[in-house]
């Protein structure tokens, strides 16, 4: 018997279709978004104006300046060190280079506040090193570098891997030279990948906690970012003003999700 | 058949290849090769994959550097001179577009390299793009382009800059065969009017006898023989060229082509006996293919309707072949049988090992 | 190679070597001879104290619970997202992502806002007896919420790519929906789950952030390992800190090997 079906088909028929999108639909709900959609509640609950208070109070301002300030200067340290070590990855070749690679994956694989611990003990004041930097806001990026660290590497290594190495040929023959071949050619290759990186780790950045905890002393206005800043509403019971601050964060990350999204599809403009 | 000749000024030739020896680790890709193409001609590197004719190219280009030898171009030897000095036009299998930039954009990277002023670069690059048909289309990304356009868009680009030789690997290989004839007509006439010293790599022997004024066959990183298309096809050096360049059959020992090929109704003492397989008529002439008898190798002939209709054959039916009396033959040592398998060492490209981004 | 461009490699290989180095391996390599510092006898008692064993075990049985549980949604959410359309779809697709850019702690309140004492569903919850936040079930919740995206995200580009072909061949021989699930569709994403079950487990077993938040941290009762570190280090037993991290670096070792030899076995496959 021959059967017609649309060709992008619905895979599952009738009940089994419903029934799976209902259990996703539930799971999600009950896990993501009904805690989520509460934080806004929470937060606007008394007034807009009450929220614009809270998230405007010196403390939580200074939390969260040196949230974006710290998150930035990560994620353009991770465009430069994360493209080029994906270049030394691909592109170079030297005994270890496979362990080298399987080590990026490591700040994924810790736990961050075993991570926390680690940097620590050789950035903190018991150093070996003599680096007393626990406690300062350099102790924040070191952090936060450690943990973003795969983002960009992991997104710029496939594209570099397959990058058609012909077009590095064609513009050397055509006289460029390296500098050129770099920036005209390679660059504008990865610069999707390279945003994409840099933009899932500067929202992870953004609401990076484990592994400052330990690290950053969480000093009030030097060095308390704004989920060690959540945290400690929460535990003074300030709950609305916990809320308010997260949405401030929630919107923040959901633009880097959006952007990511775009970014995703603006890549793949010129393949086919 | 190639001639070294240090008599001869080096002015006068496009390109000369001198004793150029090419090793990628213990695999030689190019052995004692010595090559002369006349300035402004058309040469093709005709061989099977695997037969050096792309690491030549390559080589003459400046995108590998020979492990010994000479190779002059505009009478100087520059083989160890990087790709980006030679003032060499490269066109590639596969495009090379660069995809992130317009065809206006790739036409004109190798003028904005050499920093020509803004009006020179839009009048010559227009001009070039009226020239390889691509006319309305400047603004358009590769990917918004066919085959035989983006390749023609590689090709302006390459003619761009003015280059003193233009190589070309296996520029049409990617196409499919409709395209690939149009633009290999095209490319022709675009020689005649650019006259540009011109090189190009191709497995596709139609298609070198088609457009090239000097073919080199290569086999095994070693030319086997340079000259036109009619050499090749008429006094072929070796059995291989004979094998690359036309067709053959396998006669008792002997190799024949199949226009050369004799079939007798009787038994002759130099003959073979064969069974009729199939007889084919097309047209004016006619294909006899046949087994011979008793180890079943396959030979054909090719015969007039008049041939045909006197033999009178038909399938299943015995008779005898040889080669016709004045026909050119060349011992079958076997060496053939293996040459045309795919050995292409993908030495140009890197591996990946490891995981991606998880998220 | 011109001796520039072997100048120019050696410098880019230098400085990228360096730069992992001096954030991950030296820090590493320090915490474990800081680790050592008392012996291995030192090390073996602070890991084997109740404390840490019951950390452990609440830690496993997070993952014990949260990875099936993630595994089952995270291939019915690829189905969903890859195989069906609806209008709402892109809203799924953005929720599935939401856990990578929330904080940690704002996951936690978020949690607490709902099933917390005072939260939406608290007080039903509390009169059924149920007790979430401050409990182990606000820690499983906390723990799901944070490793949820990782099997959907690693099976749903799998599932594109395989497309429906053989599911519809599948299903033209008489296959019924579960039959070519199982038969067709399973088999082909395997490397995609178990890969993003790897992730989960390490993202479960590592999560502090979010359960630090919903747990109360009551050693003995809701801690989980990492919970374990931090308060050995505030309560400056700085070894059992160390001890107990190695437990955790071991076990993200192993994660990081799967890692790697399914990434391996996936191209030798294809």
């Amino acid at each position: 018997m021959a059967v017609s079906r649309p060709r992008a088909g619905l895979r599952l028929p009738g009940a089994e279709a419903a029934m799976t999108k209902g259990l996703v639909v539930t799971y999600l709900s009950l896990i993501v978004l009904i805690p989520l959609a509460a934080i806004a509640a929470k937060a606007f609950s008394a007034g807009p104006a009450e929220f614009w208070d809270t998230i405007t109070q010196p403390q939580a301002i200074a939390a969260l300046k040196l949230t974006a300030i710290c998150s930035l200067i990560v994620v353009l340290i991770n465009a430069v060190m994360g493209t080029l070590i994906a270049w030394v990855l691909v592109r170079d070749d030297f005994p270890g280079k496979a362990i080298v690679n399987s080590v990026i994956d490591l700040p994924f694989a810790l736990p961050t506040i075993v991570a926390s611990l680690t940097l620590l003990t050789l950035y903190g004041n018991d150093s070996f090193l003599g680096i007393h930097a626990a406690y300062t806001r350099f102790a924040v990026i070191i952090a936060l570098l450690f943990v973003t660290l795969p983002f960009v590497v992991r997104a710029v290594q496939p594209l570099l891997l397959s990058l058609d190495r012909d077009m590095e040929s064609a513009a050397e023959s055509l006289g460029a030279g390296k500098v050129r071949i770099f920036t005209r050619i390679i660059l504008p290759n990865l610069l999707p990948g390279i945003a994409a990186g840099v933009a899932l780790a500067f929202a992870r950045a953004l609401g990076e906690f484990g592994a400052l905890v330990l690290i950053s002393g969480n000093v009030p206005y030097k060095t308390e970012v704004a989920s060690v800043f959540i945290r400690g509403q929460i535990e003074s019971d300030q709950v609305v003003g916990a809320a308010a601050v997260s949405v401030v964060l929630l919107v923040f990350s959901m633009c880097m999700l959006a952007f990511v999204n775009l970014i995703q599809k603006w890549g793949l403009r010129h393949d086919r | 058949m190639t001639e070294t000749t240090d008599e001869l000024p080096i002015e006068s030739h496009g390109i000369e290849v001198r004793d150029v020896n090419k090793d990628f680790g213990d695999f030689q890709a190019l052995r004692d090769v010595n090559l002369i193409v006349p300035d402004g001609s058309m040469t093709a590197l005709l061989g099977p994959s695997g037969s050096g004719k792309s690491t030549l190219l390559r080589t003459i280009a400046g995108l590998e550097v020979p492990t010994s030898g000479q190779v002059f171009i505009g009478g100087e030897d520059q083989a160890r001179k990087p790709v980006r000095t030679r003032n060499v036009g490269f066109v590639f299998q596969h495009y090379a577009a660069f995809k992130h930039m317009t065809v206006f954009d790739n036409i004109a990277f190798g003028l904005k390299v050499r920093k020509k002023n803004r009006s020179e670069i839009e009048e010559r690059v227009n001009e070039l793009i009226d020239l390889v048909q691509l006319t309305g289309l400047a603004k358009r990304y590769p990917s918004q382009l066919s085959g035989g356009q983006r390749q023609r868009m590689a090709l302006a680009r390459a003619l761009a800059v003015e280059p003193s030789v233009l190589l070309l690997d296996e520029p049409f290989g990617a196409l499919d065969a409709k395209v690939r004839k149009d633009l290999r007509t095209w490319l022709r006439r675009l020689h005649d009017e650019v006259h540009v010293t011109t090189i190009f790599v191709t497995h596709d022997q139609e298609e070198a006898m088609d457009i090239a004024e000097q073919i080199v066959v290569m086999n095994g990183g070693r030319i086997e023989q340079t000259g036109s298309a009619t050499d090749l096809y008429d006094q072929p050096a070796n059995e291989f060229v004979m094998g690359f360049v036309g067709e053959v059959n396998s006669l008792g020992g002997r190799l024949v082509r199949p226009h050369d090929t004799e079939i007798l109704p009787v038994r002759s003492p130099d003959s073979v006996e064969v069974e009729i397989d199939r007889v084919v008529r097309l047209g004016f002439s006619g294909r006899v293919e046949m087994l011979t008898v008793p180890d079943k190798q396959e030979v054909w002939a090719q015969l007039t309707r008049s041939e045909l209709e006197t033999l009178n054959l038909e399938s299943g039916s015995t008779a005898y072949v040889r080669p016709r009396p004045d026909a050119l033959t060349r011992k079958d040592t076997g060496a053939l049988d293996g040459t045309f398998r795919e050995v292409s060492p993908d030495i140009h490209r890197p591996t990946y090992a490891g995981p991606e981004l998880p998220v | 190679m011109t001796g520039n461009g072997r100048l120019s490699r050696y410098g880019l290989r230098f400085v990228a070597l360096s730069y992992l180095s001096a954030l991950l391996l030296l820090p590493i390599g320090v915490a474990l001879v800081k680790t050592f510092d008392q012996g291995v006898g030192e090390v073996i008692t602070q890991i084997t104290k109740p404390d840490a064993i019951h950390a452990l075990k609440m830690s496993l049985l997070t993952v014990i619970i949260a990875v099936p549980l993630n595994t089952v949604f995270g291939i019915a959410a690829a189905h969903v997202v890859v195989r069906t359309d609806f209008r709402f779809k892109w809203a799924i697709n953005a929720l599935i992502d939401m856990p990578f850019a929330v904080s940690p702690v704002v996951i936690g309140l978020a949690l607490i806002l709902v099933y917390g004492t005072g939260g939406w569903f608290g007080a039903d919850l509390a009169a059924m007896g149920i007790q979430v936040i401050f409990s182990t079930p606000g820690i499983v919740m906390a723990v799901i919420f944070v490793s949820l995206p990782f099997v959907a995200r690693e099976v749903i580009p799998v599932m594109q790519e395989i497309g429906t072909d053989q599911e519809t061949a599948a299903e033209t021989l008489g296959a019924g929906p579960w039959q070519t699930f199982r038969r067709i569709t399973l088999p082909a994403i395997r490397w995609g789950v178990t890969y993003g079950i790897v992730l989960t487990t390490a993202r479960a077993l590592g999560e502090f952030g979010a359960v630090t938040v919903v747990s109360g941290n009551i050693s003995g009762e809701t801690q989980t390992l990492p919970l374990y570190v931090s308060q050995q280090f505030e309560t400056f037993n700085s070894v059992g800190a160390y001890s107990a991290s190695l437990v955790l670096a071991i076990l993200a070792l192993g994660t990081l090997l799967s890692m790697n030899l399914l990434r391996r076995r996936e191209e030798t496959n294809d």
